[in-house]
């Protein structure tokens, strides 16, 4: 045989060796586009400026009044003050620290259950999968805000795990459906079969032969809840109903609706947290986009 | 080629039956086929897509569960199997091979990782030396260098040896039955013969049956001492080989004879007692 | 040997590759050349990789991007045409001058659109100036003159069989008479009965003269002997052989076509009982490929020459084998010859 660098595995339309970890690690650099980049790096500059900034700028209380009513944007206060006198720009990291950390519990709780409750009905199918589907629908249906709202007033802690938590466990349904459909799909690959000849269960099969296939999915899915819950807290924290025992994006709107910021014109206490809301919505759709672009070619191998 | 009619069929089949979807959308993959098969004889079931062949090598390797009729191993009821202990003593004796090698291997696994795995049925568990030791000895006799091979993961071999590792996959734990499923469809044609060249073999080695699922007339002819033909879910021929060949009894099968394209021109094959003379 | 007609379509020393990113590029045709007869089907055979489905598209001007053809050109019927510019085809070139039949084309009708509007679609991509109406038309009478329902034109693709499905696409495809259809793999995804349909078919449109040759793809041999008037055997990127479809089945010259030959299993009561032998080893990796002629590791005739420098063309333009050995059985050495 003449000598050829590497033994000759299945080669793709185009000459190249499908499957290889090499292959795909290029593949995916060479995917890799100018709006994975910018929507990257967005997101690690917010990350580190909610955990790093209150260190490096030595900022230890968000809650410490520095300042007048309403102080204008200067340059003792970067952003000026809330109503209590409190500096805008210190609430701003801390701020987007608790929302990143709560849309990131909620993300990890809903993908979790999502992911559980979705391959057991799509892997079992028949009854088991109506069943669990009947749940998930009917949760679907639904405003989960409603069921946010009601359970919120009925907490009386509602710390940062607590509301990560809840926020989680409402969610999860949409993630469960896709899962679903995914392992439908999945269970009827050979290797499948080939797991069950060598006598393996369910769990086994569903651990090592479906959810690997689907991690690609399952990230997506995981930065679209997180956005979705930093959302949602924000949304709830407007109403009143965030944490009680620290600041928010939401809770630092909420303050400035209630304490007539627009009307004195204190933009300072309302536009910088609408702001960074958006941003960081808008960052992680577009992640999640440029992810999919990537991983999907390889999908399409099925 | 060892027939022996005193004892129970390897594999029996009683008007078995497997039906899809229910009221006025029924459809009958598998209907009423009946047929047996001994101890090392290699059987064909020949048919086109939508045949159901596929449906039937799944019940087979009770992946799939029938609908009506029976399904018996060395003459032990083995219909409704259910529960993890009783379907693995099932797949100790009865393995399969199917179509794509590539996606019949999950790409996260080693060769060695995936015939170590599918011991996992064997009863007592061997020992990590005894494993070692089955595996090495299944990939050397499908022409594999065990060291070469064990490490190495699926997409770094070629299609014809992916499909060679999947059949040591089905012969490390002892088969009595190995379920062939248009195991050459996706090779070349050179290939082919290699392939079922190597079945020939294992079956004279180990006196195992096969019963290898196929479209092509030609391989089955090369292949097997019988054939089933299936149509529409039915088994509308069966007998040796060359009988099926050269005397047809059904219709479809005499179409199906007459549209294969030969080499040596469309047409039914010259007959048997002419040729022998 | 069969009386040769007037060439009509001649594609000349095509070289292309295919660019997988950083890395050597992969050497996927080279330096093919054929030629094919007023009336004739050309089989072009070969197994996965040999580079005929990328011959397909390139003769059929529809190679793109990461293919590059690096050389070649094609004459049809006089109008020459530089293979290099993919791109740059006159617009009559594609369905009036040479036609491609895809692999897999009974997938690609659209689902949500009846058979007629895909014509309409086909026959004005190529010229617009033909109106929906008249296109349909041109469809009802077409396929009244090929003995297909006319009922298939208000059918959605579901409705048909796969069979039928192939079929009708094979129809539109040459709706424009094409002078030169290119089909690759067309009977790959059918039933053995409708491959049969299909075949007569396309000889049906040969015979009618609404096409004038046809190259038919595919590896399957058996396929070939029933269709074709001459097969060119492909292996990695090259063309090994080319002759008369008797000539390549009864006495294969070179040892690649033998192997396939011996290797095809006919449901034949004289192939049973016999021991075949397939062929060790795998095709080469392209990006790679070994020195001098492409099968020398594999071949069970090699010589120590065979691994380097040219092959010998041996025979003349219609039927050769390229090989050492083959140059070797028949002495003196013969290069292009013209055979009387």
């Amino acid at each position: 045989m003449a000598a050829t660098p590497q033994s000759a595995g299945e080669i793709g339309p185009r000459g190249e060796r499908l499957g290889s970890l090499y292959y795909n690690t290029r593949k995916v650099a060479s995917a890799l586009n100018p709006r994975f980049y910018f929507s990257l790096i967005v997101m690690l500059l917010i990350i580190g400026f909610a955990i790093f900034g209150p260190i490096i700028l030595g900022r230890d209380d968000p809650l410490i009044t520095v300042g007048g009513l309403y102080d204008s944007p200067s340059r003792e206060a970067w952003l000026g003050t809330d109503n209590f006198g409190r500096d805008v720009f210190t609430q701003l990291m801390y701020g987007t620290r608790t929302s990143l950390l709560i849309g990131f519990l909620a993300g990890i709780v809903a993908t979790a259950i999502g992911l559980v409750i979705g391959t057991v009905a799509g892997f079992r199918g028949g009854n088991t999968e109506e069943g669990l589907m009947a749940i998930t629908n009917v949760m679907l249906t639904i405003p989960s805000i409603v069921i946010l709202i009601l359970i919120s007033l009925a907490l009386n802690n509602r710390s940062l795990i607590v509301m990560g938590f809840i926020i989680g466990v409402v969610s999860w349904p949409w993630t469960a459906r896709a899962v679903r459909a995914q392992t439908s799909s999945l269970k009827m690959r050979e290797h499948v079969d080939i797991a069950r000849l060598a006598g393996a269960g369910t769990l086994q099969i569903i651990v090592w032969e479906i959810i690997p296939f689907m991690l690609s999915y399952v990230v997506m899915a995981f930065v679209l809840q997180l956005s979705a819950g930093i959302l949602q807290e924000a949304t709830l924290s407007m109403l009143g109903l965030g944490p009680s025992d620290t600041v928010s994006l939401g809770i630092m709107l909420q303050w400035a609706l209630l304490w007539e910021s627009v009307r004195t014109g204190a933009w300072w206490a309302f536009v910088p947290p609408a702001l960074l809301l958006t941003l960081i919505a808008f960052s992680l759709l577009l992640l999640q986009a440029s992810i999919d672009e990537i991983f999907n070619p390889r999908l399409r191998r099925s | 080629m060892m027939l022996q009619t005193s004892q129970a069929p390897l594999l029996e089949t009683r008007n078995l039956s497997r039906l899809f979807g229910h009221g006025e959308h029924i459809v009958k993959a598998v209907d009423n086929v009946s047929f047996s098969m001994q101890p090392g004889e290699i059987v064909s079931v020949v048919g086109e897509s939508g045949s159901g062949k596929s449906t039937l090598s799944r019940l087979v390797l009770r992946l799939l569960d029938p609908t009506g009729g029976q399904l018996l191993l060395q003459g032990q009821d083995v219909t409704n199997l259910k529960g993890g202990g009783n379907l693995k003593a099932y797949w100790r004796k009865v393995q399969g091979v199917f179509q794509d090698p590539f996606a019949a291997f999950n790409q996260f696994y080693t060769i060695g990782q995936v015939m170590d795995k599918a011991m996992n049925v064997l009863d007592p568990q061997p020992s990590k030396k005894e494993r070692r030791e089955r595996v090495d000895h299944a990939l050397r006799e499908v022409g594999l260098d065990p060291t070469d091979v064990r490490e190495k993961w699926p997409h770094q071999l070629s299609g014809g040896q992916v499909q060679r590792v999947m059949i040591a996959r089905a012969l490390v734990v002892g088969p009595k039955l190995l379920l062939a499923d248009e195991p050459t469809s996706m090779l070349d044609a050179s290939l082919r013969v290699t392939v079922l060249n190597l079945l020939l073999e294992l079956r004279k080695r180990h006196n195992m049956g096969i019963l290898f699922v196929t479209h092509d007339v030609g391989q089955a002819y090369y292949l097997s001492d019988r054939a089933l033909v299936m149509y529409h879910g039915q088994v509308v021929e069966q007998g040796p080989v060359e009988m099926v060949l050269a005397h047809p009894q059904h219709e479809y099968t005499r179409r199906l004879l007459a549209d294969v394209p030969r080499l040596l021109g469309w047409g039914p094959a010259p007959d048997v007692a002419e040729l022998s003379a | 040997m069969t009386h040769m007609k007037a060439p009509i379509c001649i594609v000349k020393n095509v070289t292309a590759n295919y660019i997988a990113g950083p890395g050597p590029v992969v050497q996927a045709v080279d330096d093919v050349s054929l030629t094919i007869h007023q009336g004739e089907v050309l089989g072009i055979a070969g197994e996965s990789g040999c580079g005929k489905s990328t011959l397909a598209a390139i003769m059929s001007m529809t190679a793109r991007p990461p293919l590059i053809v690096k050389a070649g050109e094609m004459m049809v019927e006089g109008d020459k045409i530089a293979l290099t510019q993919q791109t740059k085809a006159p617009v009559e070139w594609h369905g009036q001058v040479v036609s491609l039949l895809p692999q897999r084309s009974l997938n690609s009708l659209n689902p949500t659109a009846k058979v007629s509007d895909f014509v309409v679609d086909v026959v004005r991509g190529h010229d617009a100036t033909v109106s929906p109406k008249q296109a349909i038309e041109l469809a009802r009478e077409r396929l009244d003159i090929v003995s297909l329902p006319p009922r298939v034109l208000d059918s959605y693709p579901h409705q048909l069989s796969g069979g039928m499905r192939q079929r009708v696409v094979a129809v539109i495809s040459t709706l424009l008479n094409p002078t030169v259809l290119i089909a690759d793999e067309p009977t790959s995804a059918l039933d053995v009965s409708s491959q049969k349909q299909l075949v007569m078919l396309l000889q049906l449109l040969l015979e009618r003269e609404f096409i004038r040759c046809i190259a038919f793809i595919t590896h399957d041999l058996p396929m070939l002997s029933n269709i074709a008037h001459r097969i060119a055997v492909m292996y990695a990127g090259n063309i090994v052989e080319i002759g008369d479809t008797e000539q390549i089945v009864e006495a294969p010259e070179h040892p690649y076509t033998k192997a396939l030959i011996t290797a095809t299993l006919d449901p034949d009561p004289r192939v049973r009982g016999r021991q075949l032998s397939g062929l060790p080893g795998v095709p080469p990796d392209l990006r790679y490929p070994p020195p001098g002629c492409r099968f020398h590791p594999r071949c069970p005739y090699v010589m120590d020459v065979c691994q380097a420098g040219p092959v010998p063309v041996v025979g003349d333009e219609n039927h050769f084998a390229v090989c050492h050995w083959v140059a070797q059985q028949l002495q003196p050495v013969s290069f292009y010859k013209a055979d009387q």
